[in-house]
């Protein structure tokens, strides 16, 4: 289903830092995580080694950043926020998203297993048409995703290419903020 | 300045555990926080809709202390009691509800029945707001003779009882007939369906329970037909759940082709998400196999069917059939409506289940409740008509929408909470005592709550348990076994 290195391919990314990470992970607030508590389908071997998506995203956070870095993306957030990063080649955007701490509320809620839909982006017409075209499955969440557009994709099917240097993607704005400000109490 | 007391600052703050870290500081941020400025929430309900309500309001405001009460001694609502045991990538979800309940800021108490053993005026003393965020326990009702017999069960217990709740352990399903007849097409008809007709290889695999599971496997039911008061372009299902009908090892589909008459020239008008769906159900008609074919189990549509009547056996006591009103559409798309003509149709069956939907109940007389639309009367989750009472999830906004929508809902509530407070509406001038008046209350009530990490205790039960069976977990099935492992 998924064309390009994922979740998978940063865990090996990231496999010299989880013997240091299952120490601290003892002591830090994650602690209590049930690691492997609900394995996601089709991901069994990895999973299987007692590692959660929570802490291998948290680690690579927590590591340097790889020295091959050059990818440059824009995230435009539900609140018109504009953040700019630079990322490896290869990797989600779901992963860039949170390793790289950028502010999307939700973002990811099924940890990139194809579930939830929240990874939604809207992205660029240009950019758009020279992505891969998407498997059934992704379409079947997509279809879901509140704001769907013509351009629309989910984040955690999407691998940064060299290509896409530059690119902004965008999460659907959050028409319901507007409506808010303007409801009182009766 | 001292190189050596700078090292020593320095290995101290390496040292350090980001938990002793985060106490730290919010022990720094409790002593800085004058009392208008450390608002004081609690969250009724540990289900997604509580947890993401919790997630925004501590992201949100820098001081906010939130508690969660919840009923049982197990957090997270129907994740765990309503997804289906096959959906384990669904249950990710846990991860940042575990986050949540394990913030410096919030704290979790299970096994505490809000409107039972703490009312919700106690809770608004204590507390400078209150979000119920209670879900929908209850389930619509057919309203037709013969709803109560044996063999008629609704999908919520019968969910319940495979997921493991305890109110339901005792369910007993009969599954001895061959045919159940499941009303309503919505989700959780089909993950209903697939429960019943899924190889054994499948859900031995999976946190279904035990004891479902040996039931399951003894079942008779080889043919579910999934019964809709509407048309094929009505369903209430989506795409990802009928794909895994279509899928379904061992199983084919068993459709009325007449059902899709006209339907192959309106696709094309159909915004993507019904048309894809559509299509992916026109395929499974046409590529049905005729006749018996080697796969013994069968499922179907049945359409434009409202139950008028479940039909007794002649002792009057079990279930023996379903009689069907054959209804017409009038009007189109969403919005069409089924009219009855008046006919009506007999199906045999020993098991009816009924998935029409699930229901919010009013849990205590200080809420304001909406009897018609089964709600908590609201404005983008302010309760109407009462001040500082806020609801989100389901409970809010009725017992439809999948964990996403219930996320951006909880968010909205969290969002109008915050901006009560920034503009006075929410007063927050005064300190509350919070859980330090409402825990002592409870004990004296003889009520000991359950906090998160006595969770993680039942947790590594149920893991420890499962791993002896090849499971991902084995449910504790009893609130008394699982207040033992508390307590162990
Ligand atoms: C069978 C089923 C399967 C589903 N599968 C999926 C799926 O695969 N994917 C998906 O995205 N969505 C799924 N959903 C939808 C999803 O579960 C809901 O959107 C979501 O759970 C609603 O959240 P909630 O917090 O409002 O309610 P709930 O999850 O019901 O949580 C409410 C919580 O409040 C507690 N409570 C009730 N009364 C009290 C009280 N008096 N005092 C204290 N606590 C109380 C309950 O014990 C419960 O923990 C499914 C729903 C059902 C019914
Ligand atoms: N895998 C998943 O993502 C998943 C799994 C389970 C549940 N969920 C979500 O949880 C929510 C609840 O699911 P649900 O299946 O309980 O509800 P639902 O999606 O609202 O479906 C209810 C079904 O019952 C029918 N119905 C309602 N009242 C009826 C009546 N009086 N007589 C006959 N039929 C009646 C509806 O038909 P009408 O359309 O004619 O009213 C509809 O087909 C949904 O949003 C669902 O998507 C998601
Ligand atoms: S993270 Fe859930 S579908 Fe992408």
């Amino acid at each position: 289903m998924a064309r390009c290195v994922h979740l998978q391919s940063l865990l090996s990314q990231h496999l010299h830092s989880l013997h240091l990470l299952a120490s601290r992970a003892l002591f830090s607030p994650m602690a209590g995580v049930r690691q492997g508590l609900y394995l996601p389908r089709g991901l069994g071997s990895w999973s299987s080694r007692g590692f959660s998506l929570y802490h291998v995203l948290n680690s690579a956070s927590q590591g340097n950043s790889p020295p091959e870095d050059k990818v440059t993306i824009h995230f435009v957030n539900q609140d018109g926020v504009r953040t700019t990063t630079s990322v490896t080649e290869g990797v989600s955007l779901l992963n860039v998203v949170i390793t790289k701490k950028i502010d999307i509320n939700g973002f990811g809620a099924c940890d990139g297993t194809l579930a939830c839909s929240t990874c939604h982006l809207i992205f660029e017409e240009n950019i758009f048409q020279k992505m891969e075209p998407m498997v059934d499955e992704e379409v079947d969440m997509l279809d879901l995703a509140y704001g769907l557009t013509e351009t629309s994709r989910l984040g955690c099917q999407v691998c940064v290419q060299k290509w896409m240097d530059g690119m902004t993607v965008q999460v659907p704005k959050d028409v319901k903020n507007e409506k808010m400000a303007s409801t009182v109490n009766q | 300045m001292n190189t050596s007391r700078v090292f020593g600052f320095k290995t101290m703050k390496t040292l350090l555990t980001n938990r002793s870290r985060a106490t730290i500081t919010s022990g720094l941020r409790r002593l800085a926080c004058t009392p208008s400025s450390c608002p004081r929430v609690c969250i009724v309900g540990g289900g997604p809709a509580g947890f993401y309500t919790a997630q925004h309001l501590l992201k949100a405001h820098p001081a906010m202390q939130v508690d969660i009460y919840e009923r049982l001694p197990i957090p997270f609502g129907l994740v765990r009691f309503g997804v289906a045991p096959d959906h384990p990538e669904v249950k990710n979800v846990i991860n940042t509800f575990t986050q949540t309940a394990q913030h410096e800021r919030c704290c979790f108490h299970g096994n505490v029945t809000v409107g039972k053993d703490v009312s919700v005026e106690e809770l608004k003393q204590a507390y400078h707001a209150v979000v119920l965020s209670y879900g929908a326990e209850g389930n619509r009702l057919l309203g037709v003779p013969g709803e109560n017999l044996s063999g008629v069960y609704s999908a919520k217990d019968f969910v319940g009882w495979y997921n493991g709740l305890p109110c339901n352990k005792d369910l007993c399903p009969d599954l001895s007939h061959e045919t159940a007849v499941i009303l309503g097409q919505g989700n959780v008809a089909l993950d209903v369906a697939r429960i019943l007709l899924s190889p054994l290889d499948i859900l031995t695999k999976t946190d279904i329970t035990q004891p479902s599971l040996e039931a399951l496997a003894a079942s008779r039911v080889r043919r579910v037909l999934i019964v809709g008061r509407r048309g094929p372009l009505q369903v209430a299902f989506t795409i990802k759940e009928l794909r895994e009908m279509v899928n379904l090892a061992g199983t084919r589909p068993d459709m009325v082709p007449a059902d899709f008459k006209g339907i192959a020239e309106v696709l094309k008008d159909l915004p993507r998400p019904r048309k894809r769906l559509t299509e992916l159900m026109m395929k499974a008609v046409r590529e049905a196999p005729s006749g018996e074919g080697s796969t013994s189990r069968q499922w179907g549509f049945r359409f434009l069917r409202s139950p008028v009547e479940v039909l007794p056996t002649p002792d009057l006591t079990q279930t023996a059939g379903i009689r069907l009103g054959i209804n017409r559409l009038e009007g189109s798309g969403d919005g069409a409506r089924a009219v009855a003509t008046g006919e009506t149709e007999d199906i045999e069956c020993g098991m009816v289940i009924s998935s029409i939907g699930y229901q919010s109940l009013p849990i205590d007389p200080a809420v304001p409740f909406d009897p018609h639309k089964a709600i908590i009367p609201n404005a983008v989750g302010r309760v109407l008509k009462t001040s500082g009472l806020y609801c989100s999830g389901w409970v809010k906004r009725g017992p439809t929408g999948v964990i996403a929508t219930t996320m951006n809902d909880s968010f909205d509530t969290a969002r109008v909470l915050i901006q009560d407070i920034e503009t006075g509406i929410l007063d927050i001038s005064t300190a509350k005592p919070g859980s330090q008046t409402v825990t002592p209350l409870l004990q004296k009530r003889g009520v000991n709550p359950v906090s998160f990490s006595d969770w993680e205790k039942i947790d590594a039960e149920e893991m420890k348990r499962g791993s002896v069976v090849g499971k991902p977990r084995e449910k504790l099935l009893d609130v008394t076994e699982m207040l033992k492992t508390v307590h162990s």
